[in-house]
Protein backbone atom coordinates (compact mmCIF):
# COMPACT_ATOMS: atom_id res chain seq x y z
CA UNK A 1 0.00 0.00 0.00
CA UNK A 2 2.78 2.37 0.86
CA UNK A 3 4.23 1.59 -2.54
CA UNK A 4 1.01 2.54 -4.26
CA UNK A 5 0.85 5.81 -2.39
CA UNK A 6 4.44 6.71 -3.08
CA UNK A 7 4.11 5.76 -6.72
CA UNK A 8 1.25 8.14 -7.19
CA UNK A 9 3.25 11.30 -7.20
CA UNK A 10 6.06 9.96 -9.29
CA UNK A 11 3.46 8.98 -11.84
CA UNK A 12 1.92 12.35 -12.48
CA UNK A 13 4.21 13.72 -15.17
CA UNK A 14 4.17 10.40 -17.01
CA UNK A 15 0.44 10.13 -17.48
CA UNK A 16 -0.14 7.49 -20.06
CA UNK A 17 -1.28 8.19 -23.62
CA UNK A 18 -4.65 6.63 -22.96
CA UNK A 19 -5.58 9.18 -20.35
CA UNK A 20 -8.90 10.82 -19.86
CA UNK A 21 -8.55 13.15 -22.81
CA UNK A 22 -9.55 10.35 -25.13
CA UNK A 23 -12.02 8.86 -22.80
CA UNK A 24 -15.50 8.65 -24.13
CA UNK A 25 -16.40 6.52 -27.12
CA UNK A 26 -18.87 9.19 -28.11
CA UNK A 27 -20.45 9.01 -31.54
CA UNK A 28 -19.30 12.51 -32.36
CA UNK A 29 -22.15 14.73 -31.12
CA UNK A 30 -21.35 17.43 -33.63
CA UNK A 31 -22.72 15.31 -36.43
CA UNK A 32 -25.71 17.03 -38.06
CA UNK A 33 -27.40 13.78 -39.12
CA UNK A 34 -29.82 12.17 -36.68
CA UNK A 35 -28.06 9.23 -35.15
CA UNK A 36 -30.91 7.00 -34.30
CA UNK A 37 -34.59 6.39 -34.22
CA UNK A 38 -34.91 8.38 -31.00
CA UNK A 39 -33.71 11.48 -32.84
CA UNK A 40 -36.72 13.41 -31.61
CA UNK A 41 -35.20 13.24 -28.15
CA UNK A 42 -32.40 15.80 -27.90
CA UNK A 43 -29.09 14.03 -28.01
CA UNK A 44 -27.54 13.86 -24.60
CA UNK A 45 -24.06 15.31 -24.52
CA UNK A 46 -21.66 13.86 -21.98
CA UNK A 47 -19.63 16.45 -20.11
CA UNK A 48 -16.75 17.41 -22.33
CA UNK A 49 -13.54 15.50 -21.57
CA UNK A 50 -11.70 18.69 -20.63
CA UNK A 51 -14.02 19.60 -17.78
CA UNK A 52 -14.78 16.25 -16.26
CA UNK A 53 -12.99 15.22 -13.07
CA UNK A 54 -10.35 12.53 -13.37
CA UNK A 55 -8.26 10.73 -10.74
CA UNK A 56 -5.28 12.95 -10.15
CA UNK A 57 -2.79 10.35 -8.92
CA UNK A 58 -2.30 6.64 -8.44
CA UNK A 59 -2.83 7.03 -4.73
CA UNK A 60 -6.18 8.70 -5.30
CA UNK A 61 -7.08 5.80 -7.58
CA UNK A 62 -5.99 3.28 -4.95
CA UNK A 63 -7.92 4.82 -2.08
CA UNK A 64 -11.00 5.47 -4.20
CA UNK A 65 -11.22 1.80 -5.09
CA UNK A 66 -10.41 0.71 -1.55
CA UNK A 67 -13.15 2.94 -0.20
CA UNK A 68 -15.75 1.71 -2.60
CA UNK A 69 -14.76 -1.91 -2.09
CA UNK A 70 -15.10 -1.52 1.68
CA UNK A 71 -18.63 -0.16 1.25
CA UNK A 72 -19.64 -3.01 -1.00
CA UNK A 73 -21.48 -5.48 1.18
CA UNK A 74 -22.96 -8.28 -0.90
CA UNK A 75 -21.30 -7.05 -4.06
CA UNK A 76 -19.56 -3.88 -5.14
CA UNK A 77 -21.59 -3.09 -8.25
CA UNK A 78 -24.09 -0.72 -6.66
CA UNK A 79 -21.34 1.20 -4.89
CA UNK A 80 -19.28 1.60 -8.05
CA UNK A 81 -22.15 3.40 -9.76
CA UNK A 82 -22.81 5.60 -6.74
CA UNK A 83 -19.18 6.55 -6.12
CA UNK A 84 -17.66 6.80 -9.60
CA UNK A 85 -20.67 8.16 -11.50
CA UNK A 86 -22.59 10.23 -8.99
CA UNK A 87 -19.97 11.38 -6.51
CA UNK A 88 -16.64 11.53 -8.31
CA UNK A 89 -18.12 11.93 -11.82
CA UNK A 90 -15.22 10.09 -13.43
CA UNK A 91 -17.72 8.55 -15.82
CA UNK A 92 -21.31 9.06 -16.98
CA UNK A 93 -24.14 6.60 -16.49
CA UNK A 94 -23.94 5.66 -20.17
CA UNK A 95 -20.22 4.96 -19.95
CA UNK A 96 -20.73 2.98 -16.78
CA UNK A 97 -23.34 0.75 -18.38
CA UNK A 98 -21.20 0.21 -21.48
CA UNK A 99 -18.04 -0.55 -19.49
CA UNK A 100 -19.99 -2.78 -17.18
CA UNK A 101 -21.30 -4.78 -20.13
CA UNK A 102 -17.74 -5.37 -21.31
CA UNK A 103 -16.55 -6.24 -17.80
CA UNK A 104 -19.45 -8.66 -17.51
CA UNK A 105 -18.89 -10.51 -20.75
CA UNK A 106 -15.15 -11.03 -20.24
CA UNK A 107 -14.16 -13.86 -17.92
CA UNK A 108 -13.09 -13.02 -14.40
CA UNK A 109 -14.61 -11.13 -11.48
CA UNK A 110 -16.67 -8.28 -12.94
CA UNK A 111 -15.67 -5.51 -10.56
CA UNK A 112 -12.02 -6.47 -10.94
CA UNK A 113 -12.38 -6.25 -14.72
CA UNK A 114 -14.03 -2.86 -14.34
CA UNK A 115 -11.18 -1.69 -12.09
CA UNK A 116 -8.67 -2.78 -14.71
CA UNK A 117 -10.50 -0.84 -17.41
CA UNK A 118 -10.79 2.36 -15.40
CA UNK A 119 -7.26 2.20 -13.99
CA UNK A 120 -5.75 1.49 -17.40
CA UNK A 121 -7.67 4.31 -19.01
CA UNK A 122 -6.20 6.89 -16.66
CA UNK A 123 -2.73 5.60 -15.84
CA UNK A 124 -2.00 2.70 -18.16
CA UNK A 125 -0.80 -0.65 -16.83
CA UNK A 126 0.22 0.81 -13.48
CA UNK A 127 -3.23 2.27 -13.08
CA UNK A 128 -4.78 -1.13 -13.76
CA UNK A 129 -2.54 -2.81 -11.17
CA UNK A 130 -3.17 -0.10 -8.58
CA UNK A 131 -6.91 -0.29 -9.13
CA UNK A 132 -6.89 -4.08 -8.62
CA UNK A 133 -4.77 -3.69 -5.51
CA UNK A 134 -7.15 -1.06 -4.16
CA UNK A 135 -10.12 -3.28 -4.83
CA UNK A 136 -8.62 -6.37 -3.18
CA UNK A 137 -5.91 -5.58 -0.60
CA UNK A 138 -7.82 -4.18 2.38
CA UNK A 139 -11.02 -6.14 1.71
CA UNK A 140 -8.90 -9.31 1.73
CA UNK A 141 -7.64 -8.49 5.22
CA UNK A 142 -11.21 -7.75 6.35
CA UNK A 143 -12.46 -11.05 4.97
CA UNK A 144 -9.66 -13.00 6.68
CA UNK A 145 -10.39 -11.25 9.97
CA UNK A 146 -14.09 -12.08 9.59
CA UNK A 147 -13.27 -15.70 8.84
CA UNK A 148 -11.29 -15.92 12.08
CA UNK A 149 -14.04 -14.19 14.05
CA UNK A 150 -16.71 -16.34 12.45
CA UNK A 151 -15.80 -19.46 14.38
CA UNK A 152 -16.39 -17.77 17.74
CA UNK A 153 -19.49 -15.67 16.95
CA UNK A 154 -21.47 -17.56 14.35
CA UNK A 155 -23.79 -19.08 16.95
CA UNK A 156 -25.06 -15.72 18.27
CA UNK A 157 -28.59 -15.08 16.95
CA UNK A 158 -27.97 -11.31 16.74
CA UNK A 159 -25.04 -11.88 14.37
CA UNK A 160 -27.05 -14.19 12.16
CA UNK A 161 -29.92 -11.68 12.21
CA UNK A 162 -27.70 -8.77 11.26
CA UNK A 163 -26.37 -10.75 8.32
CA UNK A 164 -29.93 -11.52 7.22
CA UNK A 165 -30.89 -7.86 7.39
CA UNK A 166 -27.84 -6.73 5.47
CA UNK A 167 -28.46 -9.40 2.84
CA UNK A 168 -32.01 -8.10 2.33
CA UNK A 169 -30.75 -4.52 1.95
CA UNK A 170 -27.99 -5.63 -0.44
CA UNK A 171 -30.58 -7.24 -2.71
CA UNK A 172 -32.48 -3.95 -2.80
CA UNK A 173 -29.32 -1.97 -3.54
CA UNK A 174 -28.56 -3.89 -6.70
CA UNK A 175 -32.14 -3.74 -7.94
CA UNK A 176 -32.38 -0.01 -7.20
CA UNK A 177 -29.21 0.65 -9.17
CA UNK A 178 -30.68 -1.33 -12.05
CA UNK A 179 -33.71 1.00 -12.02
CA UNK A 180 -31.41 3.99 -11.98
CA UNK A 181 -29.36 2.76 -14.93
CA UNK A 182 -32.52 2.24 -16.94
CA UNK A 183 -32.99 6.01 -17.24
CA UNK A 184 -30.32 6.64 -19.93
CA UNK A 185 -31.92 3.95 -22.11
CA UNK A 186 -34.49 6.47 -23.42
CA UNK A 187 -31.65 7.86 -25.54
CA UNK A 188 -30.50 4.42 -26.70
CA UNK A 189 -30.31 3.88 -30.48
CA UNK A 190 -32.96 1.18 -30.20
CA UNK A 191 -35.41 3.38 -28.32
CA UNK A 192 -36.87 2.81 -24.87
CA UNK A 193 -39.44 0.19 -25.81
CA UNK A 194 -37.08 -2.25 -27.51
CA UNK A 195 -34.61 -1.72 -24.67
CA UNK A 196 -37.36 -2.50 -22.18
CA UNK A 197 -38.17 -5.75 -23.93
CA UNK A 198 -34.49 -6.75 -24.00
CA UNK A 199 -34.02 -5.92 -20.32
CA UNK A 200 -37.17 -7.83 -19.42
CA UNK A 201 -36.07 -10.85 -21.46
CA UNK A 202 -32.67 -10.85 -19.73
CA UNK A 203 -34.36 -10.55 -16.33
CA UNK A 204 -36.78 -13.39 -17.02
CA UNK A 205 -34.10 -15.69 -18.43
CA UNK A 206 -31.76 -15.08 -15.52
CA UNK A 207 -34.08 -14.71 -12.53
CA UNK A 208 -37.05 -16.89 -13.40
CA UNK A 209 -35.78 -19.50 -15.88
CA UNK A 210 -32.22 -19.69 -14.47
CA UNK A 211 -30.66 -19.93 -17.93
CA UNK A 212 -26.82 -20.03 -17.73
CA UNK A 213 -25.39 -16.55 -18.15
CA UNK A 214 -23.28 -17.55 -21.15
CA UNK A 215 -26.43 -18.37 -23.11
CA UNK A 216 -28.13 -15.13 -22.13
CA UNK A 217 -25.13 -13.11 -23.26
CA UNK A 218 -24.84 -15.08 -26.47
CA UNK A 219 -28.48 -15.16 -27.55
CA UNK A 220 -30.17 -12.07 -26.08
CA UNK A 221 -26.96 -10.03 -26.02
CA UNK A 222 -26.04 -11.08 -29.55
CA UNK A 223 -29.49 -10.11 -30.85
CA UNK A 224 -29.31 -6.75 -29.07
CA UNK A 225 -25.89 -6.03 -30.54
CA UNK A 226 -26.98 -6.91 -34.07
CA UNK A 227 -30.08 -4.70 -33.77
CA UNK A 228 -27.99 -1.83 -32.42
CA UNK A 229 -25.42 -2.32 -35.18
CA UNK A 230 -28.13 -1.90 -37.81
CA UNK A 231 -29.32 1.32 -36.19
CA UNK A 232 -25.87 2.89 -35.93
CA UNK A 233 -24.63 4.68 -38.98
CA UNK A 234 -21.39 3.59 -40.59
CA UNK A 235 -18.38 5.44 -39.18
CA UNK A 236 -17.45 8.61 -40.98
CA UNK A 237 -14.16 8.44 -42.86
CA UNK B 1 -16.41 -29.53 12.18
CA UNK B 2 -13.81 -32.25 12.02
CA UNK B 3 -10.48 -30.62 11.20
CA UNK B 4 -8.54 -31.98 8.30
CA UNK B 5 -4.81 -32.56 8.54
CA UNK B 6 -3.11 -32.50 5.21
CA UNK B 7 0.44 -33.20 4.18
CA UNK B 8 0.78 -31.14 1.04
CA UNK B 9 3.88 -31.43 -1.13
CA UNK B 10 5.19 -28.62 -3.36
CA UNK B 11 3.60 -30.45 -6.28
CA UNK B 12 0.23 -30.17 -4.54
CA UNK B 13 0.59 -26.42 -4.14
CA UNK B 14 1.52 -26.17 -7.79
CA UNK B 15 -1.53 -28.24 -8.59
CA UNK B 16 -3.72 -25.80 -6.64
CA UNK B 17 -2.27 -22.86 -8.56
CA UNK B 18 -2.63 -24.54 -11.94
CA UNK B 19 -6.18 -25.60 -11.13
CA UNK B 20 -7.20 -21.97 -10.55
CA UNK B 21 -5.27 -20.85 -13.63
CA UNK B 22 -7.31 -23.28 -15.69
CA UNK B 23 -10.57 -22.12 -14.10
CA UNK B 24 -9.92 -18.44 -14.65
CA UNK B 25 -10.99 -18.12 -18.26
CA UNK B 26 -14.11 -20.18 -17.62
CA UNK B 27 -15.41 -17.71 -15.03
CA UNK B 28 -17.74 -15.82 -17.34
CA UNK B 29 -20.29 -13.97 -15.27
CA UNK B 30 -18.16 -13.81 -12.15
CA UNK B 31 -16.08 -16.25 -10.18
CA UNK B 32 -19.10 -17.50 -8.25
CA UNK B 33 -20.33 -19.28 -11.39
CA UNK B 34 -17.39 -21.67 -11.10
CA UNK B 35 -17.99 -22.43 -7.42
CA UNK B 36 -19.69 -25.77 -8.15
CA UNK B 37 -16.58 -26.95 -9.95
CA UNK B 38 -14.37 -25.87 -7.05
CA UNK B 39 -16.54 -27.89 -4.71
CA UNK B 40 -16.26 -30.94 -6.95
CA UNK B 41 -12.49 -30.61 -7.14
CA UNK B 42 -11.34 -29.36 -3.73
CA UNK B 43 -13.87 -31.10 -1.49
CA UNK B 44 -14.72 -34.16 -3.54
CA UNK B 45 -11.71 -35.10 -5.60
CA UNK B 46 -8.73 -33.84 -3.57
CA UNK B 47 -10.27 -33.83 -0.11
CA UNK B 48 -8.43 -30.63 0.80
CA UNK B 49 -11.46 -28.89 2.31
CA UNK B 50 -14.43 -30.01 4.36
CA UNK B 51 -17.97 -29.26 3.28
CA UNK B 52 -18.63 -26.81 6.15
CA UNK B 53 -15.38 -24.99 5.34
CA UNK B 54 -16.48 -24.60 1.75
CA UNK B 55 -19.96 -23.26 2.55
CA UNK B 56 -18.71 -20.94 5.29
CA UNK B 57 -16.11 -19.48 2.96
CA UNK B 58 -18.78 -18.47 0.46
CA UNK B 59 -21.16 -17.16 3.12
CA UNK B 60 -18.50 -15.03 4.81
CA UNK B 61 -17.25 -13.56 1.55
CA UNK B 62 -20.83 -12.68 0.56
CA UNK B 63 -21.47 -10.96 3.87
CA UNK B 64 -18.14 -9.15 3.98
CA UNK B 65 -17.46 -5.94 2.08
CA UNK B 66 -15.50 -6.19 -1.12
CA UNK B 67 -15.68 -8.24 -4.30
CA UNK B 68 -17.28 -11.64 -3.93
CA UNK B 69 -14.26 -13.22 -5.61
CA UNK B 70 -12.60 -13.10 -2.19
CA UNK B 71 -14.38 -16.33 -1.33
CA UNK B 72 -11.61 -17.96 -3.37
CA UNK B 73 -9.06 -16.38 -1.06
CA UNK B 74 -10.88 -17.94 1.89
CA UNK B 75 -10.85 -21.34 0.21
CA UNK B 76 -7.08 -21.03 -0.21
CA UNK B 77 -6.75 -19.85 3.38
CA UNK B 78 -8.60 -22.90 4.65
CA UNK B 79 -6.52 -25.28 2.54
CA UNK B 80 -3.45 -23.66 4.10
CA UNK B 81 -4.85 -24.01 7.62
CA UNK B 82 -5.63 -27.65 6.99
CA UNK B 83 -2.05 -28.18 5.84
CA UNK B 84 -0.30 -26.10 8.48
CA UNK B 85 -2.31 -26.73 11.62
CA UNK B 86 -2.88 -24.12 14.30
CA UNK B 87 -0.67 -21.17 15.16
CA UNK B 88 1.83 -19.22 13.13
CA UNK B 89 2.61 -22.11 10.78
CA UNK B 90 -1.05 -22.35 9.85
CA UNK B 91 -1.21 -18.64 9.12
CA UNK B 92 1.86 -18.80 6.92
CA UNK B 93 0.50 -21.71 4.90
CA UNK B 94 -2.86 -19.98 4.83
CA UNK B 95 -1.32 -16.90 3.25
CA UNK B 96 0.43 -19.12 0.70
CA UNK B 97 -2.93 -20.66 -0.17
CA UNK B 98 -4.51 -17.20 -0.49
CA UNK B 99 -1.77 -15.99 -2.82
CA UNK B 100 -1.76 -19.07 -5.04
CA UNK B 101 -5.54 -19.22 -5.42
CA UNK B 102 -6.01 -15.50 -6.04
CA UNK B 103 -3.08 -15.25 -8.46
CA UNK B 104 -4.33 -18.30 -10.32
CA UNK B 105 -7.92 -17.13 -10.68
CA UNK B 106 -6.98 -13.53 -11.51
CA UNK B 107 -3.95 -13.69 -13.83
CA UNK B 108 -5.38 -15.08 -17.08
CA UNK B 109 -8.69 -13.26 -16.95
CA UNK B 110 -7.10 -9.94 -15.96
CA UNK B 111 -4.54 -10.13 -18.75
CA UNK B 112 -7.29 -10.90 -21.24
CA UNK B 113 -9.42 -8.02 -19.96
CA UNK B 114 -6.49 -5.65 -20.09
CA UNK B 115 -5.58 -6.56 -23.67
CA UNK B 116 -9.15 -6.74 -24.95
CA UNK B 117 -10.30 -3.45 -23.48
CA UNK B 118 -7.19 -1.67 -24.74
CA UNK B 119 -7.98 -2.91 -28.21
CA UNK B 120 -11.63 -1.90 -27.88
CA UNK B 121 -10.66 1.54 -26.60
CA UNK B 122 -8.33 2.16 -29.55
CA UNK B 123 -11.07 1.05 -31.93
CA UNK B 124 -13.95 2.64 -30.08
CA UNK B 125 -15.19 4.54 -33.13
CA UNK B 126 -15.69 1.31 -35.04
CA UNK B 127 -19.32 0.57 -35.62
CA UNK B 128 -18.97 -2.98 -34.30
CA UNK B 129 -17.40 -1.86 -31.03
CA UNK B 130 -20.05 0.81 -30.49
CA UNK B 131 -22.81 -1.64 -31.36
CA UNK B 132 -21.43 -4.16 -28.89
CA UNK B 133 -21.12 -1.73 -26.00
CA UNK B 134 -24.42 0.03 -26.55
CA UNK B 135 -26.30 -3.12 -27.49
CA UNK B 136 -25.36 -4.75 -24.20
CA UNK B 137 -26.64 -1.83 -22.13
CA UNK B 138 -30.29 -2.92 -21.80
CA UNK B 139 -29.08 -6.44 -21.00
CA UNK B 140 -27.03 -5.10 -18.10
CA UNK B 141 -30.10 -3.42 -16.63
CA UNK B 142 -32.03 -6.67 -16.86
CA UNK B 143 -29.20 -8.65 -15.29
CA UNK B 144 -28.88 -6.21 -12.39
CA UNK B 145 -32.57 -6.52 -11.62
CA UNK B 146 -32.17 -10.29 -11.87
CA UNK B 147 -29.25 -10.25 -9.44
CA UNK B 148 -31.39 -8.35 -6.95
CA UNK B 149 -34.15 -10.89 -7.47
CA UNK B 150 -31.85 -13.90 -6.99
CA UNK B 151 -30.37 -12.39 -3.81
CA UNK B 152 -33.85 -11.63 -2.49
CA UNK B 153 -35.05 -15.14 -3.26
CA UNK B 154 -32.87 -16.39 -0.42
CA UNK B 155 -35.48 -14.80 1.88
CA UNK B 156 -38.02 -17.58 1.64
CA UNK B 157 -41.71 -17.26 0.86
CA UNK B 158 -43.47 -13.91 0.79
CA UNK B 159 -46.01 -15.09 3.36
CA UNK B 160 -43.41 -16.14 5.89
CA UNK B 161 -40.60 -13.64 5.35
CA UNK B 162 -42.65 -10.63 4.22
CA UNK B 163 -40.68 -8.26 6.44
CA UNK B 164 -37.43 -9.16 4.68
CA UNK B 165 -39.08 -8.64 1.29
CA UNK B 166 -40.38 -5.25 2.48
CA UNK B 167 -36.89 -4.29 3.60
CA UNK B 168 -35.53 -5.20 0.17
CA UNK B 169 -38.28 -3.25 -1.62
CA UNK B 170 -37.82 -0.17 0.57
CA UNK B 171 -34.05 -0.14 0.11
CA UNK B 172 -34.53 -0.53 -3.63
CA UNK B 173 -36.80 2.53 -3.71
CA UNK B 174 -34.44 4.55 -1.53
CA UNK B 175 -31.44 3.76 -3.74
CA UNK B 176 -33.39 4.52 -6.88
CA UNK B 177 -35.01 7.72 -5.75
CA UNK B 178 -32.66 9.27 -3.18
CA UNK B 179 -28.96 9.85 -2.73
CA UNK B 180 -28.94 8.47 0.80
CA UNK B 181 -25.55 6.97 1.60
CA UNK B 182 -25.52 3.22 1.05
CA UNK B 183 -23.83 2.56 4.38
CA UNK B 184 -26.84 4.01 6.23
CA UNK B 185 -29.08 1.53 4.47
CA UNK B 186 -26.80 -1.42 5.22
CA UNK B 187 -26.43 -0.28 8.81
CA UNK B 188 -30.19 -0.02 9.20
CA UNK B 189 -30.54 -3.52 7.77
CA UNK B 190 -27.95 -4.86 10.21
CA UNK B 191 -29.68 -3.21 13.21
CA UNK B 192 -33.14 -4.38 12.20
CA UNK B 193 -31.77 -7.89 11.73
CA UNK B 194 -29.81 -7.94 14.98
CA UNK B 195 -32.92 -6.81 16.91
CA UNK B 196 -34.84 -9.64 15.28
CA UNK B 197 -37.36 -7.36 13.55
CA UNK B 198 -36.87 -8.76 10.10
Amino acid sequence: MAGARGGGHAALPLESPCSASMHYPTPSPSSPTPQNAAAAVPNHLPPSPETRPVPRSLSELFWSFTWLALQGFGGVLAVVQRELVEKKRWMTNEEFVEDWAVAQILPGPNVVNLSIMIGDRHFGLRGALVAIAGMLALPLLVVLALAMAYASFSSLPAVAGALRGMGAVAAGLVAGMGCKLAAPLVRHPLGPWVCGVIALAAFAAMALLRVPLAWILLVIGGAACVLTWRRLEAPRP
Amino acid sequence: MTPLTLHLQPADWLHLFVYYLSLSLLAVGGAISTAPDMHRHLVGQQGWLTDPQFSASIAIAQAAPGPNVLFIALLGWNVGLNAGGAGAAGWAWGMLGVLLCMAGIMLPSSLLTWAATRWAHRNRQRRAVRAFKQGMAPLVVGLMLATGWVLASAHGSLAHDWRLWCLTAVSMLLVWRTRLHLLWLLGAGAVLGALGWV
